[in-house]
């Protein structure tokens, strides 16, 4: 590992061919289940890396050795996710045409202090499937760290590439990658709302519902399973559960007045949502299969935004109790509240790291930005990741390296993931309309 | 309520063709991955690509209407005087205070709503476009409830009245000054 200091940089990346995958599918049938890719999927995406300091792994990912009609840039979309993670800082250096059975010359990749190489090949397979190998050599130590073979269909390709930088990051990092994992947003556009889940790269959103109404507070469950969600379609606040494999929906809380905040706990038998029955909007715990809500907090002010740390002991929470709006927590079940954010006069969606280590928010600066912060929840200490104005929603990718959130970019809502440090950040959708309120799935084993 | 049924029954149809869709795309993507170097130093797992990203369900199309709630046997000169009183109350920055210019509008909308019991009124409360969407929701609740007092102090009914929030979610302008900001702060009383 190497110190690096390093100028800002802009990496532009063309994505898949959407024809080609479209001529693979049946084109009418998953259109009309809204299953179909939509057109802006093939927009650019951006990793834009800034910052100074960084600590990061240098890496170079060769292009991979393909037969022609490969629809993926296999290397591209490795090389993405890597530099994406902020932990992993791409050399481009003159190679040979190498695949994963070659063994490279890494000679001038060590003169440049590069750490690892990433090799491989894409070759077709019978019934239009593609073999995707690739091979990662230790340049320090002149070894190979092992090669896997991915056979995969078309529409895989890309999540063979992700798998490919998981192993990666894995290896290098020992902590899992996220790049396998899944994000769900909303996005509202000419009067229709959407509810989509796309990978960690903004790529193949899957729309999982449409409305003339809104949507809004997707939660994934620890298993990523389910999703629970607000939706107005029915003219009031209500909230559902999804199950993402089979797509079926159900009323999770239709209580008098507004449902809202769905959280699952981290075990997947309850959920947290608002509901207003006492004329003010309190945190309830309840069944998702139905019975009777339990109410947690006990003020006549607002009490919102309720969420489980990761282990399910406690409860960060939004009062005004005080006030002005600031993040609580308590004990899982309820009880005694204990003020967590001191700084400033509006602090609102809590998320917890999966492991326990920060909080982020959004908080309300003088000026009026809103702007995401994390919280070192050991020493206290807090500091802005962004910034920009218009910041909702923040949640934490599952290994709690990288954060996803909402912002306001050219005028247009869109979404940003960043390091939890804020150094690296990408913008994730080029979608038409307003992207927002994502919400970062777990690892899927 | 009749909502509920009419999305159970959308929702399993739905879910029926999807699992079949589900499972064949599942097949489709399955594939062990297969160790190229199994005495390298450090060897990799065996394991399964694919399906991750295939199995995205999907229930599109949702597009239910709201369960219908009004007068039974109202003559259309009733309804043409009930729908000309009182639709929004406005609020001022950060309050969820009814303003007194809204008394008699209200006033007058409740004596109508006293007058006759089966009539119902869904109080809507709604926010600016700054800050975040649930904690906007939870403002125009705010703002929903000082309407339904209101209105209950004034002899409504509870049973006549539910007070829900859209938050931020539909602003009547999408400006970003205070004039289209305090068109937003509001409540709206609509049947």
């Amino acid at each position: 590992m190497l110190g690096l200091a390093h100028e800002s940089t802009v990496i532009a990346l063309n994505t898949h061919s959407p024809v080609r995958r479209n001529a693979l599918l049946n084109a009418a049938r998953l259109s009309a289940l809204g299953l179909l890719t939509p057109h802006w999927v093939q927009a650019q995406f951006r990793v834009e890396v800034s910052g100074v300091g960084l600590t990061q792994h240098p890496f170079s990912a060769i292009v991979f050795r393909s037969s022609a009609g490969v629809p993926e840039d296999i290397a591209a979309i490795v090389r993405a996710d890597l530099e994406r993670s902020g932990q992993f800082l791409h050399v481009s250096l003159p190679h040979g045409a190498w695949d994963e059975s070659s063994q490279p010359d890494l000679t001038p990749w060590r003169s440049r202090g590069v750490d690892v190489v990433v090799v491989g090949s894409v070759n077709p397979m019978a019934g239009g499937r593609w073999d995707v190998r690739y091979r990662l050599w230790d340049v320090l130590g002149n070894k190979s760290l092992g090669g896997v073979s991915y056979p995969v269909s078309t529409q895989d390709l890309r999540a063979a590439a992700h798998r490919i930088a998981d192993d990666i990051f894995q290896k290098m990092t020992g902590v899992p990658g996220v790049f396998s994992t899944r994000i769900a947003y909303t996005t509202r556009s000419g009067g229709r709302h959407h509810l989509w889940l796309a990978d960690a790269d903004g790529q193949n959103p899957k729309s999982v519902l449409s409305s003339t109404e809104p949507i809004i507070s997707p939660n994934w469950s620890a298993d990523g399973a389910r999703l629970a969600y607000v939706s107005f379609e029915a003219k009031k606040p209500i909230v559902y559960t999804h199950e993402v494999a089979t797509g079926v929906r159900r009323l999770a809380s239709n209580q008098r007045g507004s449902n809202s905040a769905p959280a699952w706990s981290p075990d997947g038998g309850r959920l947290l949502v608002t509901l207003t029955l006492t004329g003010s909007s309190q945190i309830y715990e309840i069944n998702p299969q139905g019975g009777t809500p339990k109410r947690l907090t006990q003020s006549n002010g607002i009490d919102t935004e309720g969420v489980y740390s990761a282990d399910g002991r406690t409860i960060y929470f939004v009062s005004d109790r005080g006030g002005s709006p600031q993040i609580y927590k308590m004990d899982a079940n309820g009880g005694a509240a204990q003020r967590v954010t001191f700084q400033g006069g509006y602090n609102i969606s809590p998320a917890p790291s999966p492991d326990g280590k920060w909080l982020a928010y959004v908080s309300r600066l003088g000026g009026g930005a809103y702007r995401v912060h994390v919280m070192d929840l050991q020493s206290g200490s807090v500091a802005a990741v962004s910034d920009t104005s218009d910041d909702e929603n923040p949640s934490f990718s599952a290994n709690s390296r990288m954060l996803v959130y909402g912002t306001k970019f050219q005028g247009r809502e869109s979404l940003m993931t960043t390091t939890v440090d804020g150094r690296v950040k990408t913008r994730l959708i080029t979608a038409p309309g307003e992207v927002r309120e994502p919400h970062w799935g777990p690892l899927l084993r | 309520m009749r909502f509920s049924a009419t999305l159970r029954s959308f929702t399993q149809h739905s879910a029926a063709r999807l699992s079949v869709l589900t499972a064949a795309l599942l097949l489709a993507a399955c594939g062990s991955s297969v160790d190229l170097n199994p005495q390298a130093a450090a060897p990799v797992d065996d394991r399964t690509s694919g399906a991750a990203g295939a199995n995205a369900g999907a229930a599109s199309g949702s597009n239910l209407s709201s369960s219908a709630i009004g007068g039974a046997n109202q003559s259309s000169k009733d309804d043409a005087a009930y729908n000309a009183l009182i639709k929004v109350v406005y609020f001022d920055f950060d309050s969820a205070q009814v303003r007194s210019e809204f008394n008699s509008g209200l006033e007058a909308k409740a004596k109508y709503l006293q007058a006759d019991r089966t009539r119902r009124v869904k109080l809507e409360g709604h926010t600016d476009e700054r800050g975040g969407s649930e904690y906007n929701l939870a403002l125009g609740q705010q703002r929903a409830e000082a309407v339904r007092r209101s209105l209950a102090v004034l002899g409504v009914s509870e049973a006549q009245m539910e007070a829900v929030s859209y938050g931020k979610e539909k602003l009547a302008s999408t400006g970003a000054d205070e004039t289209a900001h305090a068109a937003n702060r509001r409540a709206e009383l609509s049947r």
